[in-house]
Order: structure tokens, then C-alpha cells, then sequence
């Protein structure tokens, strides 16, 4: 048993500099909708990996195959370089093979929703520990001190007995990171973390996400902010219709766009 | 005034010793409210159960739900009790009999409790699996999200978030629930109905004993109210107040 274990271990950490995020030729049917043709992303150890394109390009979409919110139609998912076992479902699509596998690299990967998704009854300290206490077995009073440690550092320290709904927008969001963090994950996941904020409310959830950033957090951030995700990311990448239009650092994709559709996608942002 | 009303003989015939009548209407009372309990608390569970299998399972498992559901809640509920009890018992003493076992007397309690729980069962499993489907969809998904497994998910997500959605519903049916026991009188089980039965019919002071249960009837729906807006507020202590919400 411990064998196994240490194998795996060793498995994870072999895979050249470690690489977290591995996703090689992804397609994702919606009955006759193909929304990702084949598209293919990376992100290392330490990568800031952003995600941009219109909407309906399959950048959420994309993120979300990732853990298998989304099952994907067919292609290759590693996650800390262990691949996602995938089964065919019968219709032409895939479904994750084995429930604790998929389960296990769940609990590992910090997803942060568009609409902060955080439990409704329970208050923003029992969401935090959740996830440690009820799937990581930890013990609650540790979860708890790791839980206030995360508040604070999102600012929220004195909401920790307030349920969500009492929350702003853009508290719940801050709360949903801890929430993310507490689970000490080996990447963080960011679906459009400020499409669902009011405006005023956008740069404290930013401000915290560019914290994690620069602390050096695996993270894959699908965004509408170019301006954040040019200051955040390694490595940018935009996505078109389902297919990877261009990619590379953000100098490049902000500053120098060479395909036709980014420059015109840039243009209509600004 | 009250003595006017019911002539002086009321208390007598209401006392708990002999020749009143109090302790056989406390007995019936007794034997009400735990086939009430009994049969809400089965009948919670068939309807958690028929609620995930409707949303969840399979075609086969979904069209024997539905017609379970349907039939249940097409048949009136007295015929389902004449049918279930009287043909219910009756079949399983044959299939004991089938496989060599003597006939068992199937214990008039249980009996009630199975027969209404089945009953329940059907309404309960159409309230739950109304809240199941009122809850935010974002919920379940930052769930799976976390990798929490099916069983955690149910006990730590699912039922403490649809549970605002499920109260109102599932009040109706524990209200229910204590008037319906009342239909077993028509089988002879000895609940508070039937037990007003007959210490009418030995008395002849019809009057006084419906009116004693009555009132037996009516204090039972209002300790109900009580505790179970108690828990309506309880569970929707994360959401903002609205009027009217949880009094």
C-alpha cells in the first residue's frame, strides 16, 4: 500500500519540471455544437497560464474539462502527471472511468467560479473547511486555524460567522478563493472569477488573484480583464471558435498580436 | 358553563379511570402518533429514495417511480388502506405459505405504518424532488467540483440546501400524516378515532367524545405548527429574511 503511494508520488514529481496542467488535443461536442476542435494547452510549476477570447470560443468550456465538469468528447487530460482515465459513455462522448481518481484530482485542483458558487447554508468559515474536513480528512480544529489564517489574508476575517447571502459580490468571491486555498491545491482554477462582479468591486478580487500570482501559485485563469491577465500571466492564450488561435508570453499577445483575429479581438476590447 | 354545555356527566365520562374513558382516548392518541411518526419517517425515506431515482436513475427505475407515484396519488387514500391492508396482509401470508412457512399475524401497528409510509411515500417523493431541483445548481457543482463523493455530497450539500425548498411541502405531509392514521379506524385498528368509537357507541355521548378528540386533533397541528416552523427558520438561517418567511 505505502509503496504504491510513494510510487505515485515519485511519478508525479518526475514528469519533466513538473508539469501540472496537461491537456493535448481536447474536443467537446454539445450535441452537434463543436465547441473545442481539438485544442491542446500546458501550464508548469509556477505558470500563470490565461485564458482569452470571445465569448463562445470554449474558454470556459475548456477550463472546465480540465477537472471533468465538463466530460470531454474525446482527448488527453494529466493533472500533476497523472492522467484522467476516461470511458467511452455510449453516445459518443467520454466519461472519467473511475469515480475516486477523478474525485482524488478534484480535491487537489482550486476551482473559483464566475458566480462564486459558495454553500448557501453554511457560514463563510464552515464553507472554508468544508472540503478539508469532509473529503481531506483533517481535522477540524487544524481546518479551522487554516481557515482563519486564509480570511485574513483575503481581508474578510471579521465575516467568518456570515452566511453568503449576507456577503457582497465581491466579499463572496474573496471568500470562494480561501475557499479554494484551504484545500491546498496543487493549481488554481479561475472561471471568469469578476464576470459576475459589479465594476466597483472587480479590483479587491483582482488584487487578491495577483497576490497568488506573484507568490508563485499554479493558476489557469480564464478572464474578460486583459489589462490583469497581460500584469499576471506567463503565458497567454486565445482561443477562437474552439481552436487556439495564438499563444505566447503576454508581451507578445498584447504587444505584438499576429493573427488577424487576435489584433481585431484586442481592438474591440479597448 | 362548559358543565351546562356537556351536562355534568362530561368529566366523568372523560376521566381516566374507569367508567371514564380518558385513558382509551390517550391509548388511541398514543397509537396515532407513533403510525403518524412511524409512517412520515418511512415514508421521508421511500420519498428521498423516489426523488434520486426520478432524477437520477434509469429509464426502468424512472417509469416504475412514475408509475408508483401516479397510481398512489390517483387511488383514494381509504381504498389504498382497504387494498394494502387487507390484500397486503394477505399476500404475504401466502408467500410464506409458498415457501413452507406458517401464516404470521401481521401486528396491526406495523401494518399501519407500512400501508401509510407507502402512501406518504409517493407525495413525499414528488416535494423532494421539487427542493432537489430548486437548489442552485452552482452548489452541486462547487461540490463535485471539490471532488466530495456521492454520499458526502447528499448528506453535506444536497439536503441541507434543498431543505428550505422541502419544509413547506413536507409540513403539509406530517399534518397529513396525523389525519390520516384517523382512516385506520376503518380496518379496527384501535388509533384515536377508533377509539372514540367506541366510547361513544358505549355511552352514547357521541357529542363529547368527537369533540374530546377533537380537540386531541387540533392540539397535536398546533404543537406541530410550533416546532415545525421552528425548523423552517432553522433551515433558511443562510438566506436573507422575507416576509412571511419561517413565522
Amino acid at each position: 500500500m505505502s509503496a504504491v503511494a510513494s510510487l505515485e508520488l515519485d511519478a508525479s514529481k518526475v514528469g519533466e519540471a513538473a508539469e501540472a496542467i496537461h491537456v493535448e488535443n481536447l474536443h467537446k461536442k454539445f450535441g452537434s455544437l463543436h465547441v473545442l476542435k481539438g485544442v491542446s494547452v500546458s501550464a508548469r510549476d509556477g505558470e500563470v497560464v490565461a485564458i482569452i477570447g470571445g465569448s463562445g470560443s470554449g474558454k470556459s468550456t475548456l477550463l472546465r474539462c480540465i477537472n471533468c465538469l465538463e466530460n470531454p468528447t474525446s482527448g488527453l487530460i494529466r493533472v500533476n502527471g497523472e492522467e484522467i482515465r476516461l470511458k467511452p459513455d455510449g453516445n459518443g462522448g467520454s466519461v472519467p472511468a473511475d469515480r475516486r481518481q477523478i474525485e482524488r484530482i478534484r480535491s487537489r485542483l482550486g476551482m473559483v467560479f464566475q458566480s462564486f458558487n459558495l454553500w448557501s447554508h453554511m457560514t463563510l468559515l464552515e464553507n472554508v473547511i468544508e472540503v478539508p474536513v469532509h473529503v481531506l480528512g483533517v481535522k477540524r480544529q487544524e481546518a479551522i486555524e487554516v481557515a482563519e489564517r486564509l480570511l485574513a489574508r483575503v481581508g474578510l476575517a471579521e465575516k467568518r460567522d456570515v452566511y453568503p447571502a449576507f456577503l457582497s459580490g465581491g466579499q463572496q468571491q474573496r471568500g470562494a478563493i480561501a475557499r479554494a486555498l484551504a484545500i491546498q491545491p496543487r493549481v488554481m482554477l479561475f472561471d471568469e472569477p469578476t464576470s459576475a462582479l459589479d465594476p466597483e468591486l472587480v479590483g479587491e478580487v483582482l488584487k487578491v488573484i495577483g497576490d497568488l500570482a506573484q507568490e508563485g501559485r499554479t493558476m489557469v485563469l480564464v478572464t474578460h480583464e486583459m489589462k490583469f491577465a497581460r500584469q499576471v500571466a506567463s503565458h497567454v492564450i486565445y482561443l477562437h471558435e474552439g481552436v487556439v488561435e495564438e499563444e505566447g508570453p503576454p508581451e507578445q499577445i498584447f504587444g505584438a498580436p499576429r493573427s488577424e483575429r487576435l489584433k481585431q479581438f484586442l481592438r474591440n476590447i479597448h | 358553563m362548559l358543565s351546562a354545555l356537556f351536562g355534568a356527566s362530561t368529566l366523568e365520562l372523560l376521566s381516566f379511570n374507569p367508567p371514564g374513558w380518558g385513558a382509551t382516548l390517550a391509548r388511541g392518541l398514543l397509537a396515532s402518533l407513533q403510525i403518524a411518526f412511524g409512517a412520515y419517517g418511512l415514508g421521508l425515506l421511500i420519498g428521498m429514495g423516489g426523488a434520486y431515482g426520478k432524477l437520477y436513475g434509469g429509464p426502468v427505475v424512472r417509469d416504475l417511480l412514475e408509475v408508483y407515484t401516479t397510481v398512489v396519488r390517483a387511488v383514494p387514500e381509504l381504498v389504498l388502506i382497504l387494498l394494502l391492508y387487507y390484500a397486503g396482509t394477505d399476500l404475504i401470508n401466502r408467500l410464506l405459505d409458498v415457501f413452507g412457512y406458517a401464516p404470521i399475524d401481521i401486528n396491526g401497528l406495523v401494518a399501519g405504518i407500512g400501508v401509510l409510509a407507502f402512501v406518504q411515500g409517493a407525495y413525499a417523493t414528488e416535494v423532494l424532488r421539487g427542493a432537489i431541483l430548486g437548489i442552485p445548481q452552482g452548489q452541486i457543482e462547487a461540490a463535485r467540483a471539490y471532488g466530495m463523493p456521492p454520499g458526502t455530497m447528499l448528506r453535506r450539500i444536497t439536503v441541507p440546501a434543498m431543505l428550505p425548498f422541502a419544509i413547506p411541502g413536507m409540513a403539509n405531509l406530517w399534518l397529513i400524516a396525523t389525519k390520516d392514521t384517523a382512516l385506520l379506524a376503518i380496518v379496527g385498528f384501535g388509533e384515536l378515532t377508533q377509539a372514540t368509537r367506541q366510547a361513544a357507541g358505549a355511552t352514547k355521548a357521541y357529542f363529547t367524545f368527537f369533540m374530546a378528540a377533537n380537540i386531541l386533533y387540533l392540539a397535536v397541528t398546533l404543537l406541530s405548527n410550533v416546532v415545525l416552523g421552528r425548523v423552517e427558520r432553522w433551515s433558511r438561517r443562510g438566506m436573507p429574511a422575507t416576509a412571511g418567511a419561517g413565522r
